[in-house]
Parts: structure tokens; sequence; C-alpha cells
């Protein structure tokens, strides 16, 4: 399988006052393109902080990290956010849109930021939704919608401009179980449908059956990583998930 | 593009509603100050700059119109004989006293002109101007004065015709001016040249200014140097100077002008300050949607680009109500003492300058949106 993120002695230390801690300590991992890789581990153990070195967004202190075969540590301020925009689709735990733009719209704004826009940018905005089965929700605002559909729209967002690898911090934590999983399950299809590199973090033990490999991250560290090669066969393919699924959220 | 700037903008209509009452608080004081400058500093010259006049030629060293001193009017034939000159002709412009009917005095600003040798009157120079009633040839009528409607009331007239006192002398009203104001609050009161020796206790060989008017093709400068090496113990003036040197001396000699300039820019740091405290306002309340922004690869551009566009339409908005509210003033102000100027090059300077207060307003927004760290869009 092809790597999709490399990361090789990644560390990354926070400045708090006097003291100095480190969020990360040699930490060696690849995610590979068409799996769900899954990290968990308690609260302060690393996890969003792996997931946004991985991302771009923040920097190593140390180590290295490549996204989609591009070295990001050298790269300056105003290059890291040109490599997130074109190789990495991101969801938030609290859906992140924008209250003031229709679901549509809130797609459209991260297609015009990779440079589609116009009539192209509507009609494709209205296939991610319909992609994530929300093609009747277009001119919804965001208040108007429940929590599994927002997470839908976000879902659609980040799948803007087709990027290849997708980061999900927590995306079911405001979610009940059952809207949860059926948002995890199309975080999966993302990721074995179309070869996606999908990483998704996560406190709930009850979605493990999920993913393809799963992470666990403790004082900064990785302290395991377990193959769940069972669950991509447990994974029914796309067209057998039945629709009325989603309509339910 | 998504329309993300103006739906925050109207998302807040009370925030908005703040940020537009500022806005048109600025623009409307601005307005008004530089109006007032404006107009000001056109009365104080008004004199001057409608005399059609190239040359002025006063006592030494005068400063100002309301300064002149009285000379000889031998000088007249020495200035008609220099070569260059088309016309020229002795001027009054003196303070004298104005006895209302209920017998109070005011002051007024007595202007003496010569149209006696002019085929068309209208043609003089030094003349007055915007007549609303009466014409320059009734004023060949004995005691006969020009007054401008806006000092009826100050001077007691109520119709042409009364007769007055100036000095003593008997003055009859034979028509009125519409507009001419006078900075020094003293009334211009448009007499023939004979009269206003009489009026201002000028003896007959005595003048206070002569206008001069050159040929077609004449260089001014060169005529002005001219009649300077001709002429002993006087000034010889381009019209332009004098009518600087008038405005320099009552806008910022007297500091009047600098009153109105800093009253004017205290609008517009009114107005910085209001809208960049509301659009500051705004931004922190949108500040976790521009952290996604940055967070899904927006470039700081971007994200620069939606506040400056929110100030952007807050500025035009601001300045449609603003100027609209200053057009109802200056035409209040038309028929009041102080007249407030609104030329469209004026208006499109202030629209300028409501872009640039925006713009400078938006730029503590950007300033915060620059540091922003996008990781904060994984805390909650």
């Amino acid at each position: 399988m092809e790597s999709a993120i490399r990361v090789r002695g990644v560390a990354k230390t926070y400045a708090e006052g006097a003291t100095r801690v480190a969020a990360l300590e040699g930490v060696d991992l690849d995610v590979y393109k068409g799996e769900v890789l899954l990290l968990m581990g308690p609260s302060g153990s690393g996890k969003t902080t792996l997931l946004s070195v991985m991302g771009c967004i923040l920097r190593s202190s140390a180590g290295s990290v490549q996204v989609a075969g591009t070295e990001i540590t050298g790269l300056t301020e105003s290059q890291l956010p040109r490599v997130r925009l074109r190789h990495v689709g991101f969801v938030f735990q609290a859906f992140n849109l924008f209250p003031t733009l229709t679901a549509e719209e809130n797609v459209e704004v991260a297609l015009e930021l990779k440079g589609i826009r116009g009539t192209r940018a509507h009609n494709e905005s209205r296939r991610l939704l319909a992609q994530v089965h929300l093609a009747d929700k277009c001119a919804a605002y965001p208040a108007d919608l429940s929590g599994g559909q927002k997470q839908r729209v976000a879902l659609a967002r980040a799948l803007a401009g087709d990027p290849e690898i997708i980061l999900a911090d927590e995306p079911t934590a405001a979610l009940d179980s059952h809207t949860g999983r059926a948002v995890l399950e199309l975080l999966c299809d993302l990721a074995h449908q179309h070869n996606r590199a999908v990483v998704i973090v996560t406190h709930d033990s009850r979605i493990v059956d999920l993913g393809d490999r799963l992470v666990r991250l403790e004082d900064g560290r990785i302290s395991s990583v377990e193959h769940l090669g069972s669950a991509l066969q447990a994974i029914p393919p796309r067209e057998a998930n039945p629709p009325s699924t989603f309509a339910r959220l | 593009m998504p329309p993300l700037a103006r739906r925050n903008l109207f998302h807040d209509k009370i925030r908005l509603a703040v940020t537009l009452t500022g806005i048109t608080f600025a623009v409307v004081l601005v307005v008004v100050e530089l109006g007032l400058f404006l107009g000001f500093s056109t009365t104080t010259s008004s004199l001057i700059d409608r005399s059609g006049a190239d040359l002025w030629i006063a006592s030494h060293r005068v400063p100002y119109i309301e300064q002149g001193a009285p000379f000889s009017e031998r000088k007249l034939y020495q200035v008609r004989a220099t070569p260059g000159v088309a016309s020229a002709e002795k001027y009054i412009a003196r303070f004298a006293g104005w006895k209302r009917p209920d017998g109070g005095h005011e002051s007024v600003q007595v202007v003496g002109f010569n149209f006696a040798d002019i085929a068309d009157p209208k043609e003089a120079m030094g003349g007055p101007w915007n007549l609303a009633s009466g014409s320059i040839a009734d004023l060949n009528a004995p005691d006969a004065v020009l007054v401008d409607d806006l000092y009826w009331k100050k001077l007691g007239v109520t119709h042409v015709g009364e007769v007055f006192e100036i000095n003593g002398y008997r003055a009859r009203v034979v028509g009125t001016t519409h507009g001419i104001r006078s900075f020094t609050t003293s009334p211009y009161i448009f007499t023939t040249f004979k009269n206003a020796q009489d009026f201002t206790n000028l003896n007959e060989d005595q003048t206070v200014f002569i206008l001069v008017r050159a040929l077609p093709g004449v260089n001014v400068q060169q005529l002005r140097h001219d009649l300077q090496n001709r002429l002993h113990d006087v000034d010889v003036l381009t019209t332009s100077q004098f009518s600087g040197m008038t405005r320099s001396y009552w806008m910022f000699t007297t500091g009047a002008g600098v009153a109105v300039l800093l009253a004017a820019l205290l609008g517009l740091v009114v107005g910085v300050v209001v809208v960049t405290q509301t659009i500051y306002a705004t931004t922190m309340d949108h500040l976790r949607e521009y952290g996604t922004l940055k967070a899904i690869g927006a470039p700081n551009g971007y994200v620069y680009r939606v506040i400056l566009q929110q100030a952007g339409m807050s500025a035009v908005m601001g300045y449609a109500l603003g100027i609209s509210v200053s057009l109802f003033v200056v035409r209040g102000a038309e028929h009041g003492g102080a007249a407030i100027l609104l030329p469209w090059q004026m208006a499109a300077l202030i629209f300028g300058l409501t872009l640039l207060m925006c713009g400078v307003a938006a730029a503590v927004s950007i300033n915060k949106v620059t540091h922003l760290d996008p990781a904060m869009v994984f805390r909650n």
C-alpha cells in the first residue's frame, strides 16, 4: 500500500511558562492510502497534536513529516497551508461550519480555496452533498440541520478538491451512537472505496471494528499498533448501505 | 464567491446599526467641517476672486483685503499709462457704521467700484454678483446701495427703497444680491466709488485699491513686475496672490481654519474608533470561522479579504447614509450666515477618506487573525 503520510522521529514540545511539555516524543508512523487508522488514547496523550502535525497545522519540534510525498518540516509558514489545501481534508469535532452560509455555500468556500468557482463550484458542491446523502439539504443553514447532517456537510466540505487524506478529530463526539456510527461508516467508505487515507482520533472503543489499524498513544508516545484487518472484510460494499440509514440522520 | 463577508456583516443587525451610525456620524462631521472650511475660505476672498481683475494694487504690506489703507488716486493714471494694461479702476473695501431703523448700529463693509465708463455695468471690475433684485445700473441713482438678502434682518431692511444711514450719510437700498456672505459678519454694501468715499470718510483724491485688467495675451506676472517698478509705496499683487494672502490670514493666522480642520479630524478619529470596535467585535465573534478557514488551508490573504469586504461594505453603506444627511445639512445652511460647500470633488475625497477610515479600523482585526493559530479549531 502507498504511504500517504510518513512520520519519523517526530517530537512536539510546548513551552508552558518556565517548563517545557513534551506532547509527542519519537513518533514513527505511516498512514496508507485506502486504510482507516484510528488514533486512541487518554486525554493529553497527544492524539490531536499528532493529527495537527500530520495535517500541517502544527510544526513538529523534531523529526520528519512527509505528506503526500512532500517533506513539510522545512516548509515556511506560507507554504504549509498550500499543502493542507491540496492534500488534506479536515473534519472537526464541533463541525466548524460557517453558520451564515447554507450547506452548499459551506462546501463552495472550500472549493473556492482550491480554485473551483462559479457554476463549476455550484455543481461540484451539490455532487459532494449528494455523495453524503444530503442532496435535499443544499439550501439549509447549519442551524436547521441535525448533528449528523452537520457532520456530513463538514465531510462534504472536507472532500472538496478530492484530497487524498482525511483527518477527523473526534468526529462523532457530538453525535449519538447510532448517528456517529453512520458517519464513521461513511468515512470508512471514503477510505476503502475511494483509496483515501483516513485518520480518525476517537475516544470511542465501540467503533474499533470499523478501523484497519488502531494506534494507541500514551504520554506522547505510540504504546501499541494493532492491525484490525478483519474489519476490512467486515465492512460491506457501498451499494449495500441502505439509504434509509442516512435519511434517519 | 460565497457571500461570507456580507452574511457575517448582516448577521448581527444591531452591531451593523452601531457601525453604520459611527460611520454616518463621522461622514456628516467631516462634510460639515470641511464644507465650513471651504465655505469660510471662499467667503474670505470672494471680493477678490469675483473682482474680474488680474492685478490688485494696494498700500504697502497690506496683509488682507480688510486692512487696505488709503493712497493717492493719482497712481491710477500711472497704471493706465503702463503698456499691457487694458483697464484700471479705483476700488474701495472698507468698514463703516450702518444705522438701523431702531437706532442700533451694525458694522458693514462698504464696497465701492466704478462702472461709469463701461458699456455693460456687469463687466465692471469689483462689482456685485448674484443679483436677486435691481441692477447695477440702479446704483447710478443718488445714495444707492445693494444689500444681500441674507443680512436684511441684521441691518433692519424690510423692502427695496428703504433709506438708512452709513456714517451719517444717506443710503437707499435699490436692490439685493443673494448669497454674498462676508466672513467678518460685517455685510458687504455695494455702491459707487463716489458714494463709498463718502460712506467711509475718504478724501476725494483717495482710493484704497486699484483693480487692473491686462490686455489679452499679456503675461500677468510680467505686467505685475512692470507696475511694481513703476509705482512706489504700493504693492502690486496678482489676484490669486492677494486671494491666498487673505484666505491664509483668516483661516490660519486667526486659527479659525485650524479649528474647523481639527473638528474634521476629530470626526475621522471618532469614526475610526467606532468602526474599529465593531469590526473587531464581529471578528472575535467569528474567530472560530476564521480559524477554520486557516485550518482548511485558506491563505491569510483570503481571510483578510473577508474582513476588508465587511469593512468596505460598511464604508459604502455608512457613506451613503452620511452623505444623504449631509445634503440636508448643506441645504439648510444655504440661508444661514455660514456657507457649507460640498463640491463633488470634496464628496469624492470624503468617500475615499471613509474607505480609508474603515480600512484602518479593519487593520486591528487583520492583525488578530494574522496571529490566529489554526490549531484552535481542535479546541472546544
